[in-house]
């Protein structure tokens, strides 16, 4: 008995240190002949393999991923690391957030020959630290279903949700806690004014608003038009999310609401203080090519920065780009953010 | 000394560094004369006490179940019941939300407590099965009520492993993350969820450094209590309990014990259903996704890499975890047993400084990583080394309880008697201790290994796009829309689970059934 648990315990002992050994040295040993160019981004970054693998070739530089959180975590590590930053390029600083980022020096200036396709178009720094890659828009989404059979009309604008026929059938993200959440809180500060958004809000709770902390609970759980089937057919998601919900029949579960959009730009630049700026360069460029471009839709559920770049099949009737999102300027979002979710913690728990 | 090492650089001083920043930005005051901030300690607290209470309530019948009946399926429940232990938090928040759309206290309360039931149930039963039975029949034989001899002999005999395992629940309690930020929402916050928020989207850092504090002395305060009640009753009489068909009032209790575990399972069935349902009636198709990345490539890699990278790197986790854990507790135990009045008080500091790790929020110990570990060599900061040394960083406070009294009961006459008669201290720790210690430290390894593999907080901040873990990839599915990726992060949970169940019976076989004791 005793002797068959220590034999038990020490193949348990030699295959445990066996495959420590394998995962330890499975790190980014060998030999590295090529340049690898570190990309710091947030977590919903995806690119195909083969586009990053092409550019390899033709450029000579791998790059390698490093996900920091979300567009607000990732600004936040890289203001703390900007001394020593954790890479050499950064993608996913969006519009709520750039000018943090700005303000604290993280990344050098850098004019792109690329940047002149439409990138500039969302230019928000003279000296060019940041270049635009893509834009994605927060909207309202509806189950269109739900209002068929119910024989009512979707809601299409801000004013209609807090409408009591509407009562008690939206939910949206905490502007604290999720990004959505955050933007459509811009969205409704840039259509009423820091002057009125107030008494929208309180109208909105008085209209059965319900309010969660991140986008998955918010679209996959209380969402109707969604995997689950929850109770509320009115949700803040993204302009592009009813492309994710075509049914087998070809037609869309799910309609965006144009008029209820607030546009968000992702930007990226080389870190200042990093230690292969050229090589960066390089990747800022590749990040506005077309064979880039041309991905981040099908990938990151986002529109190309770049004009001219295809979307894909179908996009154009189910997740059109909104033609007049509200925005507001980087330097009055960074001189509020933390007063207006103050505000709407006090205002909306 | 390695122990203490490896403490200072990957926990204290990335922690004090993070923390010394927002000291230096001052405002601290403004923080701490807040009536909003203390009204957030006043819930973290509360609700893990409650939390607490109800994991120890359910747990006592529970550990009844494993350590003294005998019946068919208890080999069973003793294993399933540590499932809960390691399933992801977004999960289990979503699941408990299906039952509790509005959220609130009550599900945050009994969610924290579904996680924790099988520390208290684990670390009773593995104490009351040892405990003598003689002195509750000679209860009994002077006319005790069963009743009377369970709450004058026994439940004083239980006491140390219940105040143990309710320190541990609530250190867990009070700083568990994503249970409260799901179901929690933006109307009840604790200081875990409040830090987090000031950390990493406000990037306030003397409002999350004051936060700290508060926490911290929260913990402190509750291992000190956890420690005296501990201390207090340490004498139980270890003797050879037995395992018996429950009678008379007994069976009540099994029964209570059977609705706990019916409990325990139900949202685990419900997660099973869920993993092969799709919107037009069941379907295999979220684990036939694990072999691929998700829809529209939501992983970079396929469920069953995740799944092997959650292997390897819970692996490396446990061994490390195992050097310093052992390491530390021999130095703990030396110093308990020195004469020297002044080295027991140390060795007792030290012994609630090594359960510090799990009482510091993983955003904090992660930020602290970013400022600090590019001084080391080959900037551990974005290397994939991080992930385990971070996870061992969870789990040597949990190895170090569970090894420490092994150790301490090893009796040092028997040594002393081996060196007396002329054994190489080589061979008395090959004679004497290494028998009497390997189940149980095979045991502590399993328990750690288990934890590793759930592991989500410290494991999200650090593990690259290109080896997630299993828990990862499941928060990273659930992340994105798509009816496939929510049916294959099922999946992926459903595995995770199947995991932990190996293991934990492979281990416990090993270990003789003392998975999981504190």
């Amino acid at each position: 008995m005793k002797s068959r648990a220590v034999r038990a315990a020490t193949a348990i002992a030699v295959v445990s240190a066996v495959a420590a050994g394998c995962s330890l040295s499975n790190g980014d040993g060998g030999p590295q002949q090529t340049p690898t160019v570190t990309l710091v981004t947030h977590d919903s970054f995806l690119a195909p393999q083969e586009v990053l693998d092409a550019f390899q070739k033709q450029s000579g530089i791998k790059v390698s991923v490093l996900k920091q959180g979300d567009a607000g975590s990732l600004t936040n590590k890289l203001v703390l690391t900007k001394a020593n930053p954790i890479g050499d390029v950064a993608y996913g600083v969006d519009s709520t957030f750039a000018s943090r980022a700005l303000a604290e020096g993280v990344f050098e200036p850098y004019t792109s020959p690329e940047a002149d396709r439409g990138p500039q178009r969302y230019a928000v720094d003279p000296e060019h630290r940041l270049s635009a890659v893509d834009v994605g828009d927060v909207c309202v989404n509806v189950d269109t279903n739900y209002f068929t059979a119910k024989g009512i009309p979707a809601p299409s604008s801000y004013e209609d949700l807090a409408d009591p026929k509407y009562k008690d059938l939206l939910v949206a993200e905490d502007p604290a806690t999720a990004s959505p959440g955050l933007a459509f809180l811009l969205g409704t500060i840039a259509k009423y004014g820091e002057a009125g958004w107030k008494d929208y809000w309180a109208k909105l709770k008085a209209n059965g608003l319900k309010v969660v902390s991140g986008w998955e609970e918010a679209y996959t759980k209380d969402f109707s038009g969604s995997s689950g089937k929850g109770p509320r057919p009115i949700v803040v998601s993204y302009a592009s999310s009813p492309a994710a919900e075509v049914g087998d029949d070809g037609k869309p579960r799910t309609k965006a609401l144009l008029d209820t959009c607030y546009r968000q730009v992702e930007y990226a630049g080389v870190l200042a203080n990093g230690k292969q700026a050229e090589s960066a360069r390089k990747v800022v460029d590749f990040l506005l090519s077309q064979q880039f471009q041309a991905t981040v839709a099908a990938n990151m559920y986002v529109y190309p920065a770049r004009q001219g770049v295809d979307l894909p099949a179908g996009w154009a009737q189910v997740a059109p780009l909104p033609q007049k999102p509200q925005t507001l300027p980087a330097d009055q979002v960074q001189a509020g953010r933390e007063k207006w979710i103050g505000e709407w913690r006090t205002l909306v728990q | 000394m390695a122990p203490i090492g490896f403490l200072v650089v990957f926990f204290a001083w990335p922690v004090l560094a993070i923390v010394g920043r927002g000291f230096a930005a001052g405002g601290l005051d403004t923080v701490l004369g807040d009536a909003r901030t203390w009204q957030l300690a006043g819930f973290t607290v509360a609700s893990a006490a409650a939390s607490t209470l109800v994991a120890v309530v359910a747990g006592v019948p529970v550990a009844f179940l494993l350590a003294r009946v005998k019946l068919p399926g208890v080999g069973l429940a003793r294993t399933l019941v540590l499932v809960p232990f390691v399933l992801p938090t977004v999960v289990v928040g979503l699941a408990f939300r299906a039952l509790w759309p509005d959220g609130g206290v009550l599900p945050i309360v009994l969610a924290n407590a579904f996680f924790n039931v099988a520390v208290v149930a684990r670390t009773v039963a593995g104490l009351w099965a040892r405990l003598d039975s003689r002195t509750t029949d000679a209860a009994r034989a002077l006319g005790a009520s069963p009743w009377r001899a369970f709450r004058s002999v026994t439940l004083p005999a239980l006491a140390p492993a219940i105040a143990s395992a309710a320190a541990v629940v609530f250190l867990f309690c009070a700083t568990s993350f994503g249970v409260v930020l799901i179901l929690g929402g933006a109307r009840y916050r604790t200081l875990e969820t409040e830090i987090y928020l000031r950390t990493v989207d406000l990037l306030d850092l003397s409002g999350a450094a004051a936060l700290s504090l508060i926490q911290f002395a929260a913990v402190v305060a509750a291992l000190v209590l956890g420690g005296l009640a501990r201390r207090r009753k340490d004498g139980a009489r270890i003797g050879s309990g037995s395992a018996r068909r429950p009678r008379g009032g007994e069976w009540w209790v099994a029964g209570a014990a059977g609705v706990v575990l019916a409990l325990l399972l139900t949202p685990i069935v419900a997660l099973l259903a869920e993993s092969v349902s799709a919107p037009d009636g069941w379907s295999f198709a979220g684990y036939r996704a694990l072999t691929g990345t998700g829809e529209r490539g939501a992983l970079q890699v396929s469920g069953w890499d995740a799944a092997l990278n959650s292997l390897k790197v819970a692996v490396d986790a446990t061994l490390l975890a195992m050097v310093v854990g052992v390491l530390a507790s021999v130095v703990l135990v030396a110093l308990r047993r020195s004469p020297a009045k002044s080295a027991r008080g140390l060795g007792e500091t030290m012994d609630a400084v090594l359960m510090l790790p799990l009482g510091v929020s993983a955003v904090t110990v992660g930020f602290g990583y970013l400022v600090t570990l590019d001084a080391l060599p080959g900037d551990l900061r974005t290397s994939p080394y991080l992930v385990p040394l971070a996870q061992a960083l969870v789990i040597i406070p949990l190895i170090v309880r569970m090894v420490l009294p092994v150790l301490r009961s090893v009796d040092v006459r028997l040594r002393q008697a081996a060196s007396t008669l002329g054994a190489s201290p080589l061979r008395v720790w090959r004679e004497i201790d290494l028998p009497l210690t390997l189940r149980p430290l095979v045991a502590a390894a399993g328990f750690g290994f288990v934890v590793a593999l759930g592991e989500f907080g410290a494991t999200s901040f650090l593990a690259r796009p290109t080896a997630p873990t299993l828990p990862v990839a499941v928060a990273t599915l659930m992340g994105r829309p798509g009816e496939l990726n929510n049916q294959m992060a099922y999946a992926a949970c459903a595995l995770l689970m199947l995991v932990t169940v190996l293991a934990v019976a492979l281990i416990d076989r090993l270990g003789r059934g003392r998975v999981g004791e504190f």
